[in-house]
């Protein structure tokens, strides 16, 4: 019982410094593109290992915690793409240091 | 496939759901959500067709837990790469954003691949299009849609392939 | 057991920090969202440690319930700035 509480406890702490990890990314990333990827995967790797620690503390929790892990890992990504493709949209331009935009490219194309 | 059978995996989906939700097995709790499960299928059935797209059959299921431990493995490259970059003094980034091409039809499968897309290392799907996927590439290796489509999109597209009609 | 969920729970709050900060300077509406949107599942995560020190279950149904809805609104956010400037 105290291994797997203690086992729970270090992955959760692991979990947390990814949240840290991207709360960093967020804040250092040049352009609105750059902190959407760093924000969407460090978050939804973060959060996954935080309730797979959950679960090992607290085993009966563990149908409960997977919905949870199973929701965000289909509605974090998506929400990441939906803001991006806003911030397209909206022409929110990116860092300098962008080598192509090859929407930008086709949608000059189309119109 | 027959109707009857999309609604039979449709109904299956949806109680499945319910029972996860509750995470009890009273008899009450069953009753409910299979009345529950039952009219969504019957009055919803036509508009979360989609949903019933998934094989039922052991190679789709093979397919599955290879996608699966795939998609975990990109996952945790991804963080140690978006760590490498973060925690860079220099910031390392060489954005663009790519076309990548898809032969992915059913929307449940496309919508996978553009999700596993944004969780793998280094890309975000922004935009999609009939067979064009736009990615935003943070640390990006080539421009050419054929290279850049081989690089992000094959690994996952041909677990999808065998799990979606 | 309280007492070693100290740890992961300094680093939540260091990581709500660091996500705040970016919130508060923008500079762009897109930046904010973007922001409130990592803000969002480190608060499910929040949500989860308080489930966990108070040794109540019910704060899970509220993380999923929170998850749901706080990304219906960031849907609804991207949906507005989208249509704001075309």
């Amino acid at each position: 019982m105290i291994v797997l509480t203690t086992l729970g406890v270090a992955v959760m702490s692991i979990g947390t410094v990814f949240l840290a990890l991207a709360g960093l990314g967020l804040l250092r990333m040049p352009d609105t593109y750059t902190r959407i990827q760093a924000g969407t995967k460090a978050t939804t790797l973060g959060t996954i290992l935080v309730l797979v620690g959950a679960a090992l503390i607290m085993p009966e929790w563990t149908v409960k915690l997977a919905l949870i892990a199973l929701f965000l890992m289909f509605t974090n990504p998506l929400s990441s793409q939906v803001l991006a493709r806003a911030a397209h949209r909206a022409g929110v331009p990116a860092t300098r240091e962008t080598r192509t935009d090859a929407l930008a490219e086709d949608k000059e194309g189309l119109a | 496939m027959s109707d009857t059978f999309a609604s039979a995996k449709l109904f299956a989906i949806t109680f499945l759901f319910w029972m996860l939700l509750n995470g009890a097995f009273a008899l009450d709790v069953i009753l409910v959500g299979a009345l529950v499960a039952g009219a969504i299928t019957f009055f919803l059935g036509g508009s979360l067709h989609f949903l019933s797209g998934y094989r039922l059959t052991g190679e789709s299921a093979r397919a599955t837990v290879g996608y699966v431990g795939y998609f975990l493995g990109e996952l945790v490259k991804a963080n140690i790469s978006v760590a490498r970059v973060v925690l860079d003094p220099a910031l390392p980034v060489v954005p663009a954003i790519v076309k990548v091409r898809t032969r992915l039809r059913n929307p449940v499968a496309r919508l996978l691949l553009a999700n596993s897309i944004t969780l793998t290392p280094g890309t975000l799907t922004v935009e999609m299009t009939d067979e064009w996927l736009y990615v935003h590439w943070v640390v990006a290796r080539t421009t050419d849609p054929e290279a850049a489509t081989d690089a992000i999109v094959a690994g996952f597209e041909k677990y999808l392939e065998v799990m979606y009609d | 057991m309280t007492d070693t969920l100290l740890f992961p729970g300094f680093i939540a709050m260091l990581a709500f920090a660091l996500g705040f900060w970016r919130f508060v300077v923008g500079p762009r509406p897109v930046d904010r969202i973007v922001a409130f949107d990592g803000l969002t599942v480190i608060a499910v995560t929040g949500l989860v440690l308080a489930a966990l020190v108070s040794g109540r279950g019910i704060y899970l149904d509220v993380a999923l319930v929170y998850a749901l809805l706080s990304f219906l609104g960031v849907i609804v956010a991207a949906r507005y700035i989208e249509g704001g400037d075309q």
